[in-house]
């Protein structure tokens, strides 16, 4: 068993984990954040998505151990004060879930995707989005939901680019 | 096409037709979601797997000694410690009288027969500690023959996978038209006919891959025991399960909590389900199951996996004269719930669309040393879709037509409907023409016609090529009578109840339990209309047994056809006894009332009157009601139509191929789908997207790969391609309406059709980008290395002799019968093995 100290969604935790511990199994059996959920066995889905230092990680390819000193965001503590983040709106907007199962990794690291890239094009968030997988969707509208909330997240609406685009 | 919005002031009143944003998503978007898998209770254990590495074998010894003394561990069973009380897994489809089932334990006692099957559980404290102990496990094996290929499995003297089966085939199932006396002598007809074009297709072995493993809880209490699992199925489960462990069916409650998708693949009570419920009963402690990806991929169902030799007669002009089918269907090694089912279920469709006067369907399904097939989106129908689009394209070459032409000079007229087809299934409603000139539309047809000429003209590497697929479905399963002459097992009625509750609030209980399709959404949808009451103020529940006693449950895009009926129907009982308190209350005759916007007023008085919510309140308090009537406003109902619903629709794939590479790339997607009444316009574009995406997929990357020995070398989703965003194309979808008639909401259902209709769509596009380099078929999934080896080396690219004669190279005994096909054919496994 190891120590590791970390500060998840706004709180500290200090924990002993067997080394071999992955941090979603940390998150999830530990800390009950059951928010992030594990896909595969293969870090191809990226349902298990969080935030590590503020970067998109698939939390099934990083050891709880790695994490200590760290600060992890999952979906559980991207909302506050009961106010959606800009990207879970825009899920539920654009319908860009159905079973809703990837949808907290596909969040997460649809947030990352836009830190880096605020006005990305459908091409772009499909190759942005590539390691996230779902089945339900055919990501169309997944994609409309990542532009719509680049849109809100830079201080952007849809209608100011319609404007700006004819004018 | 844009995506619908939610309409502006036109008709606010109407819930029906809007595209609310669904209720279900504040959870799921959230994290605050309730997966199995998140489920913790005091006390509880976690249940591992030990599972065969071989596909064939008798197990001479199975040793446990080291597990039991694993750090963790509480207990090890195995198939001799459980055999007597574990049952066989139910098979509710006997496709023909003399079908063989050889049974299906769910853990194994004496015989493993396909790679993954469990062998042995393990109890541990912690998942990691059984997850460890099932390393210790050793299990002797003494090795069998591996059945794999169903054309070698089918043949005299073949290995059995069963050796207390005299045969590798389970059933012969015939539906020969002529002697249902739905259509005419198909021998005759293409004795008679100018034109046979015959084709032997393979529509390959699928995955479902539903993102969410599988999971299940069983807690105990006492004799008593509730069982979570992510399944499709809860009321059908609980049935089951019943039956085969011999719990009492009052004293297990089944509950599907939020399901993480399903596509079929959670449609069958598992060998996991049934071992978790032993175990628990067995320990009187808690327990938990949740599959890694890789044992999900291995052991939960496939789907498709048919071989089909597929005739079609015609004369010069194009009118079709003959339909000749004739498949192995890949069972598996085992028959799960409705395994042997879905070809039978397909038999319907391979018609289509078109006024066959003739048709003859054979099927045999046969055993393999592979996990067993069951429903995949679609079920029965994508195949048969698939091989009587491609045969129709075909069937346009030989003759030197334009294929949607030859479609169009076939095909149901508007004003034919209601139609008989010669499978005997009488099509309610549609319009093929307009839905064509809608899609075409869509598409910019001419325009890529004009392009595609261009670029054979100038020899371009990257060629284009344009598939189309028109297609219809049996939907909405569905009238019992019907299915029970299928010899289902079960019926398809669908069961709805409606509370109104002190507050005015509404609960709506249905049976019919969703993974990802919107029931909480588009029932409230239904409810907040036919009761007059805010779309807010209604409360769907489902997927528990102790709240929704009687279900069939979701599959087969049934859910608003059958169980939205059932809603419909309960609220108008609701209504109804609102209506008798109402005039009690209003001291009016119960004729002189009217009802709307959820309000009782007394004819020509619209501005006075009673609301259905404040009747709910009276009716609570009690003081003042009529005799004879109970004191409380719910109502039950359950639904069985008359008729199956037959959506339909037409897909245009406009497809690059490069000639150099054999890469293939979706240009343009545009469909436009019948579904019927539209509820909700956002839920149905979703389901056309997703179903879509999946029959894509099929076309071009997924596929259930078996190697030479039984193992399946696509396990994990390095190797098992489900696409990503950056793989598939945008689409661009519309739909026209023709109303159901077979269910008072006019609904068809949209589940499957995006599934169903793509996959032809896809390949017939590719085909049809290098059909003058001298291609003709291409085999699924149309990988780079299969499309380069279709365009540099013949055949479909999959490494079989090349030509479309190759289906003469060969003899095999077929049903009583005998059929073409190629001698010397590898297996579906080793033709694949360089190709990912």
């Amino acid at each position: 068993m190891t120590q590791i100290n970390v500060r998840v969604d706004g709180a500290s935790y200090s924990d002993d984990v067997e080394p071999r511990t992955l941090l979603v199994h940390y998150l999830r059996e530990q800390l009950g954040k059951v928010g992030t959920v594990v896909g595969c066995d293969t870090s191809n889905c990226g349902a298990c998505t969080v935030h590590l230092d503020g970067e998109a990680v698939k939390s099934c390819t990083v050891f709880a151990v790695q994490a200590d000193g760290s600060e992890v965001t999952t979906i559980e503590g991207i909302s506050s004060n009961g106010t959606l983040h800009p990207m879970q709106k825009a899920f539920h907007e654009m319908h860009g879930l159905q079973c809703g199962f990837c949808t907290p990794g596909m969040i997460m690291a649809s947030i990352d995707l836009v830190k880096d890239n605020p006005d990305p094009s459908e091409d772009e968030v499909r190759e942005g989005i590539e390691g996230n997988l779902c089945r339900c969707t055919g990501y169309q509208n997944i994609i409309r939901a990542v532009q719509q909330a680049a849109g809100e997240m830079s201080g952007r609406t849809a209608a100011a680019d319609t404007l700006g685009a004819q004018s | 096409m844009t995506l619908v919005e939610e309409p502006a002031a036109a008709t606010p009143e109407k819930e029906i037709g809007r595209a609310r944003r669904r209720k279900e998503d504040a959870r799921l978007i959230t994290g605050r979601t309730t997966w199995t898998d998140n489920m913790v209770l005091p006390g509880m254990l976690h249940l591992a797997i030990v599972r065969s590495p071989v596909a064939h074998a008798r197990i001479t010894n199975v040793d446990v000694s080291a597990a039991q003394q694993a750090p963790g561990v509480i207990a090890v069973f195995t198939g001799a410690d459980l055999a007597e009380e574990q049952g066989s897994l139910p098979c509710a489809w006997p496709v023909t009288p003399d079908m063989v089932n050889p049974g299906h334990p769910s853990v194994a006692v004496d015989e493993v027969n396909h790679v993954g099957e469990a062998v042995a559980v393990i109890v541990g404290r912690s998942k990691v500690a059984a997850q460890d102990a099932v390393e210790l496990v050793d299990v002797d094996y003494d090795l069998l023959p591996v059945v794999l290929d169903m054309e070698e499995a089918v043949k005299d003297g073949a290995d059995l996978v069963h050796d207390h089966t005299s045969a590798n085939t389970s059933y012969h199932f015939v539906f020969d038209a002529g002697e249902a006396g739905t259509g005419a002598d198909t021998e005759q007809a293409f004795a008679d006919a100018e034109v046979v074009v015959s084709r032997r297709l393979i529509n390959q072995r699928l995955i479902p891959a539903f993102m969410e493993p599988r999971s299940v809880v069983v807690q105990p209490q006492g004799d008593n025991y509730t069982l979570w699992s992510a399944t499709q199925i809860p009321h059908i489960l609980r049935v089951m399960l019943a039956m085969v462990t011999g719990v009492p069916e009052h004293k297990l409650r089944v509950i599907a909590p939020d399901v993480g998708g399903g596509f079929g693949g959670k449609i069958t009570p598992t060998p996991e389900e049934v071992l978790t419920l032993l175990v628990a009963r067995r320990l009187g402690k808690p327990i938990k199951w949740t599959e890694t990806r890789s044992e999900s991929l291995m052991t939960a169902h496939h789907g498709r996996d048919q071989i089909q030799y597929i005739d079609i007669a015609a004369d010069r002009e194009g009118n079709v004269k003959g339909l000749r089918v004739r498949l192995l269907a890949d069972m598996g090694a085992y028959l799960r719930l409705i395994t042997p089912g879905i070809p039978a279920l397909g038999a319907f469709m391979f018609p289509g669309i078109y006024k066959f006067p003739a048709y003859r369907f054979e099927c045999d399904g046969v055993f393999t040393n592979k996990v067993p097939t069951d429903a995949y989106r679609g079920a029965g129908r994508p195949e048969a879709t698939f091989a009587i689009e491609r045969i129709m394209d075909e069937l346009a070459v030989e003759l030197g037509m334009d294929p949607l032409e030859l479609r169009r000079k076939n095909w149901i007229r508007a004003e034919e409907f209601p139609f008989t087809t010669v499978a005997g299934l009488q099509y309610d409603s549609g319009d093929y023409d307009g839905a064509t000139q809608a899609a075409l539309e869509l598409l910019g047809y001419d325009e890529l016609r004009a392009e595609q000429q261009r670029r054979r003209e100038s020899g371009d590497p990257v060629q284009l090529g344009i598939g189309f697929s028109t297609f219809t479905e049996m939907c909405g399963l569905a009238p019992s009578r019907v299915l029970g002459s299928l010899s289902f097992g079960a019926g398809g009625w669908e069961s709805a109840s409606i509370r109104m509750l002190p507050t005015g609030k509404v609960e709506v209980v249905t049976g019919s339990t969703p993974h990802g399709q919107g029931h909480e959404t588009a029932w409230s949808q239904l409810v907040a209309d036919h009761l007059g009451v805010p779309f807010e103020d209604v409360e769907v529940l489902h997927g528990d047994t102790a709240i929704s006693s009687k279900g069939l449950d979701t599959y087969g895009s049934r859910s608003l056809v059958v169980g939205g009926t059932a809603v419909v129907k309960a609220a108008e009982k609701v209504v109804a006894k609102a209506r008798k308190i109402a005039a009690h209350l209003l001291e009016a005759s119960e004729d002189d009332l009217e009802f709307s916007g959820g309000k009782f007023s007394v004819r020509g008085t619209p501005g006075t009157g009673l609301g259905i919510q404040e009747i709910a309140l009276a009716i609570f308090a009690a003081h003042n009601y009529p005799e004879g009537v109970e004191p409380s406003i719910d109502a039950e109902a359950t639904f069985d139509p008359e008729n199956f619903s037959f959506p339909h629709g037409t897909h245009i794939c406009a497809m690059e191929v490069d000639t150099e590479t054999g890469f293939v790339k979706i240009r343009k997607y545009a469909c436009v789908d019948d579904v019927g009444t539209i509820v909700n316009p956002l839920i149905v574009e979703g389901q056309v997207h997703g179903g879509l995406a999946q029959g894509i997929a099929q076309a071009l990357y997924e596929e259930a790969v078996y190697d030479a020995d039984g193992n399946l070398t696509t396990g994990t989703f390095v190797d098992y391609l489900v696409p990503s965003a950056a793989d598939l194309p945008h689409f661009d979808t519309g739909n026209t309406v023709h109303e159901a008639t077979s269910n008072p909401i006019g609904a068809k259902g949209v589940g499957e059709a995006g599934c169903i209709a793509s996959t032809p769509a896809v390949v017939n596009a590719a085909i049809d980008a290098v059909r003058h380099l001298g291609v003709s078929d291409l085999r699924m999934p149309l990988t780079p290395e299969r499309v380069w080896r279709a365009l540099h080396e013949g055949g479909d690219g999959a490494g079989l002799p090349p030509g479309p004669d190759r289906a003469t190279a060969g003899t095999i005994a077929y049903g009583g019968a005998s059929t073409e096909t190629s001698s010397g054919v590898s297996t579906d496994a080793s033709s694949l093995g360089g190709d990912r």
